[in-house]
């Protein structure tokens, strides 16, 4: 094997190897964000080097987007409808995830399937009908709309990822304090869940990026600018008939993906093994 | 799994037994925990779920009770081009976005599975498509897919792959599709390669020693070890991603609003055209129930095979 007396030649071209995957997956970020800082004159200055900044980076279009547009509305928005329906449906999943991985219980198998299936149930398959369950909640056109509907799909899956992490938990850990005279609750609040801390952890921040990530039922039950997320107020706000704001939706690509970017370099090993551990939409 | 222990002490309800202690016996605890998510699931995704196939079955507009017309929405369809379309569409999009999120997603994962030089930033930028809003990220790409201005074409020209002025991505139908897939492809290979590398990793070393000894070239451990051991996880891979990009809503939203001639459109994008830009709820409904079966049938290879063992 001669690969193998050239342990150097052969991790070298691993990294080449790797480098066309890199640039797929980089280039998009790479070039928006290129584009945001560009003055217009370059931006559509067909011969000019679209891949390099000329003219000097400016910040005209983060400005335009900050003062001019309702930009800090709508990522206040995002923001509001995500922390509550994460820690919502992280309180509901734990307990629910407990049950299913712990206690024995008439219809505890039938409960279990019936998870997993919602957990694969698509945004797009309801949409429609649940447009009309928010119009008769009075919810029509509020982001508290968004906060009712965004458990349908963060229980399932945050029930699911926890069930995995709980059944990690010894049991005999649990017997243990229970023998010692600690009630069923007490043993969950103090023992199991303490262990579980990177399941929850996972947990909220899984569903944290999924609900500051959707999409169709925002933009199917808010539509006025003061009620939208980030994601559908740059979508659908800064676009105006046929003229399209270009260094403007950038920007707003870029900042309304910042808190998730954030989130993603402490936590890149959560999202590791949260990934593999069933975390899927 | 169990059902066994139930009637064996109907007194724990007597009365004057403290809530506190009646939480302590499984048989009300358990209830008690899943009944908040049980209620959410009912509410808000069994009966809006019953709402879907009942819309299907009547001419309702939005603002307007429809009549039950039985299966008029699911024949009438079949007489639109759009609809005929989109159906072709769906396939042809899922079909070849799984297959290349699969070759692209083995291969990434076996270049991971080496020793590498930054594996964790590696890992980090590898993932990254995958974590950033779908609606934000598409926008990038719709930027760069321009008519005028694309950056991809005029890269290909700068390297003698293209004639000038390159090819129009979103404004032709063929063109239009691959670039939704390439799109779909670029935010799902993470989860492919990710998942899958987790599968490699979990490959016992000594199957590898073993046959080396044996004399099998690196292609024969492929094929002889490595992929009949990752079949369990490509089939879980392959079958999650099925549902999702079968079911994709905000790339063609974003990327081409089903067009050129609804030559993108999928069930999502037509159902919620047809369902709320045209008013026609039913027909809308009756278009997205289209990504019911494969839901089901997805729902039962899982069920049937993949986790028989766990429940």
């Amino acid at each position: 094997m001669a690969v193998k007396r050239q342990p150097l030649l052969r991790k070298v071209l691993l990294h080449a190897g790797l480098v066309p995957f890199l640039l797929f997956a980089l280039f998009p970020f790479y070039h928006m964000t290129l584009t945001s800082l560009k003055t217009d004159s370059e931006m559509y200055d067909l011969a000019a080097v679209p891949l390099l900044i000329r003219e000097g980076p400016t910040l005209q279009h983060y400005a335009y987007l900050l003062w001019e547009t309702a930009f800090i509305t709508w990522t206040k928005n995002s923001l509001m409808v995500t922390a509550i329906a994460t820690s919502v449906s992280v309180v509901i999943g734990t307990i629910a995830a407990y049950a299913l991985a712990r206690l024995k219980f008439v219809g505890v198998g039938a409960f279990g399937t019936g998870i997993f299936v919602t957990y694969l149930v698509p945004t797009s398959l309801l949409f429609l009908p649940l447009a009309q369950v928010v119009h008769w909640l009075g919810l029509a056109d509020s982001k508290w709309a968004l906060v009712v509907t965004y458990p349908t799909f963060l229980v399932p899956f945050c029930t699911w990822l926890l069930m995995g992490y709980f059944r990690t938990v010894p049991k005999e850990v649990e017997e243990c304090a229970m023998v010692d005279g600690a009630t069923r609750l007490q043993a969950l609040w103090r023992i199991v869940l303490p262990m579980a801390i990177p399941g929850l952890v996972c947990a909220v921040l899984f569903a944290f990026t999924l609900s500051w990530n959707e999409f169709i039922y925002a933009l199917t039950f808010t539509s006025s600018s003061e009620e939208i997320t980030a994601s559908v107020g740059v979508t659908s706000e800064l676009i105006r008939g046929d003229i399209y704001f270009w260094g403007a939706l950038m920007a707003g690509a870029i900042l309304g993906s910042v808190p998730i970017v954030i989130l993603y370099v402490f936590f890149l090993d959560y999202y590791v093994s949260g990934l593999t551990a069933g975390a899927v939409k | 799994m169990a059902i066994g222990n139930v009637r064996v002490e109907p007194a724990a309800a007597r009365t004057g037994l403290r809530v506190r202690e009646l939480l302590d016996h499984e048989r009300f605890l358990g209830p008690a925990f899943v009944t908040p998510a049980l209620l959410l699931l009912v509410l808000l995704v069994a009966y809006p779920f019953g709402m879907a196939v009942w819309f299907a079955l009547t001419n309702s507009f939005i603002g307007r009770p429809g009549e039950f017309i039985g299966l008029q929405n699911f024949i009438t369809l079949w007489s639109s081009d759009s609809f005929r379309q989109t159906f072709q569409n769906a396939f042809v999009f899922t079909s070849i976005a799984v297959v290349f999120k699969v070759v692209l997603g083995i291969a990434l994962a076996l270049l991971l599975n080496e020793q590498l030089w930054f594996k964790r930033m590696i890992r980090g930028a590898v993932l990254l498509p995958w974590v950033i809003p779908t609606a934000l990220s598409t926008l990038g790409w719709w930027w760069m897919f321009n008519s005028l201005y694309s950056v991809v074409n005029w890269t290909g020209i700068a390297m003698g792959i293209m004639d000038p002025p390159g090819p129009n991505w979103l404004g032709q139908r063929y063109y239009a599709m691959a670039a939704v897939i390439v799109v779909n492809v670029w935010r799902g290979l993470p989860f492919f390669a990710i998942t899958i590398l987790a599968g490699l990793v979990s490959i016992p070393k000594e199957l590898y020693e073993a046959s080396e000894a044996d004399g099998a070239g690196p292609t024969a451990r492929f094929w002889h070890i490595t992929l009949p051991l990752l079949k369990p996880v490509l089939a879980v891979v392959v079958l999650f991603s099925t549902i999702f990009t079968f079911s994709d809503f905000n790339i063609v939203y974003v990327l081409t609003q089903g067009g050129p001639i609804n030559s993108t459109h999928l069930f999502a994008t037509l159902s919620r055209q047809v369902g709320l830009e045209s008013g026609q709820i039913g027909q809308g409904a009756a278009i997205s129930l289209y990504l019911f079966p494969v839901l089901a049938m997805v729902v039962w290879v899982q069920l049937k095979f993949v986790r028989k063992h766990q429940y």
